[in-house]
């Protein structure tokens, strides 16, 4: 175990990629990249390379899923063959449908659907390359792609992972902390409402530990914001001040 | 005393606290203004919108629509009036209320692909839009070029009042039909006009969010600047 720990941190807090303990992997975001998408958004989140498609509202098919009296979401996870280094088995796994339906859960809250009755909003996500981390990347991702669609949502949803790496709590954890680091916890939040619709923990926190991680990711969850408002506001307005 | 305040926002802003009444686009929590999409939030003395720049059509009563015929089943004709919604226009408002179905034929007056100019009639979100052709400048569209907007971008092309697209009337001498579904059809007797209006029409969308569009407009229809000023700096 001792031999693991040296490897993912040093003893001044440096992680095995050359981050701080605060400090999130590069991100970038990219709206509107898909032409036949109602909305859309393509996330770097590290080496996370994310697609999000959003189609709709549209008629609902097949038609007994259709909801009278609102809309409904329908969220499709996949990660590409190639996303991996093994090949992955393009049909959608266990865990894949876990995180469809997590990724649907969390974004749900945000989502007005009362508006759209008997209607569809479809969110596809394609990881194109993963590294940990991968459902918030997604989640970010397809917010943006709903707000480029201009579905009508109370707030944005920002996620962020937080997680224990030998015996320290760390933002943003990548894939080998995950695969090695002794808890993975997955945020997200609506950052100007406060309120959470996703929080996932992979392994064990003290409370007290929890506390602390349930900070950090929050804290990592509202600059991932800032990302996110500055790539829609660059697409719609040019950055340009109002 | 119409101080307007404009803003870009997008989802989850919060606009303005107060005692205001929420409109389009915007959603009231507690006291807080909250915008709902991306695009421009005006404060009005009492009440807060915002208008979008992006997302679908969303039928609305007495909006002037146009729809391609997509189907048709014995009493009415189905139209797709780019939007979630699927447009619905009874024979009976075509034919009169002497209508019947084993004597008249539907697709003699309007096939499937035809585009009409059509006014939405009802519409409550818990069916279909019913739409009418009973009103003057309606019914099927014989030519023309179809160009098609992003919806949120229509009140632009029309402008404040109407400057908008009096400007480009005036300049191509082209008959524009706007339907608020953001499709528009353009006819022109002159080819050139037809060209310059089609081409200033997918300006505007592109360029919608831009101040002094009116100006750009104008510069690329070559119409000079003295010229009817007094209906856009209004």
């Amino acid at each position: 175990m001792v031999k693991i720990m040296t490897q993912l941190m040093t003893e001044d807090g440096i992680r095995c990629d050359g981050r701080r303990l605060d400090e999130l992997r590069n991100i970038s975001i990219k709206v509107g990249v898909l032409k036949n998408a109602d909305g859309s958004a393509y996330i770097e989140f590290g080496k996370n390379k994310i697609l999000a498609g959003v189609f709709g509202p549209r008629d609902v098919h097949p038609k007994h899923m259709a909801n009278p009296d609102s809309g409904i979401l329908r969220c499709r996870y996949h990660m590409s063959p190639f996303s991996v280094t093994e090949r992955k088995n393009p049909a959608p796994s266990r865990r894949e449908i876990e995180i469809s339906k997590v990724i649907k859960e969390a974004l749900q809250p945000a989502v007005i659907l009362k508006d759209y009755p008997r209607t569809v909003i479809d969110v596809f996500i394609e990881v194109l390359q993963a590294d940990g981390g991968s459902r918030c990347a997604a989640l970010d991702a397809a917010a943006v792609a709903l707000a480029d669609a201009g579905i009508p949502m109370r707030d944005l949803v920002s996620a962020c992972a937080a997680g224990k790496v030998a015996d320290r709590i760390v933002l943003d954890v990548n894939n080998e902390e995950d695969q090695e680091g002794q808890a993975d916890m997955p945020v997200a939040l609506m950052p100007n409402m406060g309120k959470i619709t996703l929080l996932q923990l992979d392994g064990m926190l003290k409370p007290e530990e929890f506390k602390t991680c349930m900070q950090t990711a929050l804290v990592g969850c509202k600059r991932v914001y800032e990302v996110q408002r500055k790539a829609l506001m660059e697409k719609y307005f040019q950055n340009g001040e109002q | 005393m119409m101080d307007v305040k404009r803003r870009y926002v997008i989802p989850g802003d919060v606009i303005a606290t107060g005692p205001l009444r929420p409109e389009q686009n915007v959603y009231q929590d507690g006291d807080r203004m909250i915008s709902t999409c991306v695009g421009i939030s005006e404060i009005f003395e009492n009440s807060v919108k915002v208008i979008p720049l992006t997302g679908g059509y969303m039928p609305k009563t007495n909006d002037l629509v146009i729809g391609k015929v997509i189907g048709t089943s014995p009493l009415s004709w189905e139209f797709d009036i780019n939007s979630c919604f699927v447009g619905f226009l009874p024979a009976q408002d075509v034919f009169g209320r002497d209508y019947s179905p084993t004597k008249d034929e539907l697709k003699q007056r309007l096939d499937i692909g035809d585009l009409v100019a059509t006014r939405i009639a009802n519409f409550d979100r818990s069916r279909d839009p019913l739409l009418t052709v009973q009103d003057r400048d309606l019914g099927k569209i014989e030519s023309g070029e179809l160009v098609t907007i992003s919806p949120s971008k229509v009140p632009r092309l029309i402008g404040k009042r109407g400057s908008m697209i009096q400007t480009i009337e005036m300049a191509t001498k082209a008959i524009i039909t706007i339907g608020q579904n953001g499709w528009i059809v353009i006819s022109c007797e002159d080819s050139e006009g037809l060209l310059k209006a089609v081409e200033a029409v997918k300006m505007i969308d592109a360029l919608a969010h831009t101040p002094n569009l009116t100006e750009r407009v104008k510069s690329m229809l070559g119409v000079s600047d003295g010229e009817n000023n007094d209906t856009i700096n209004d």
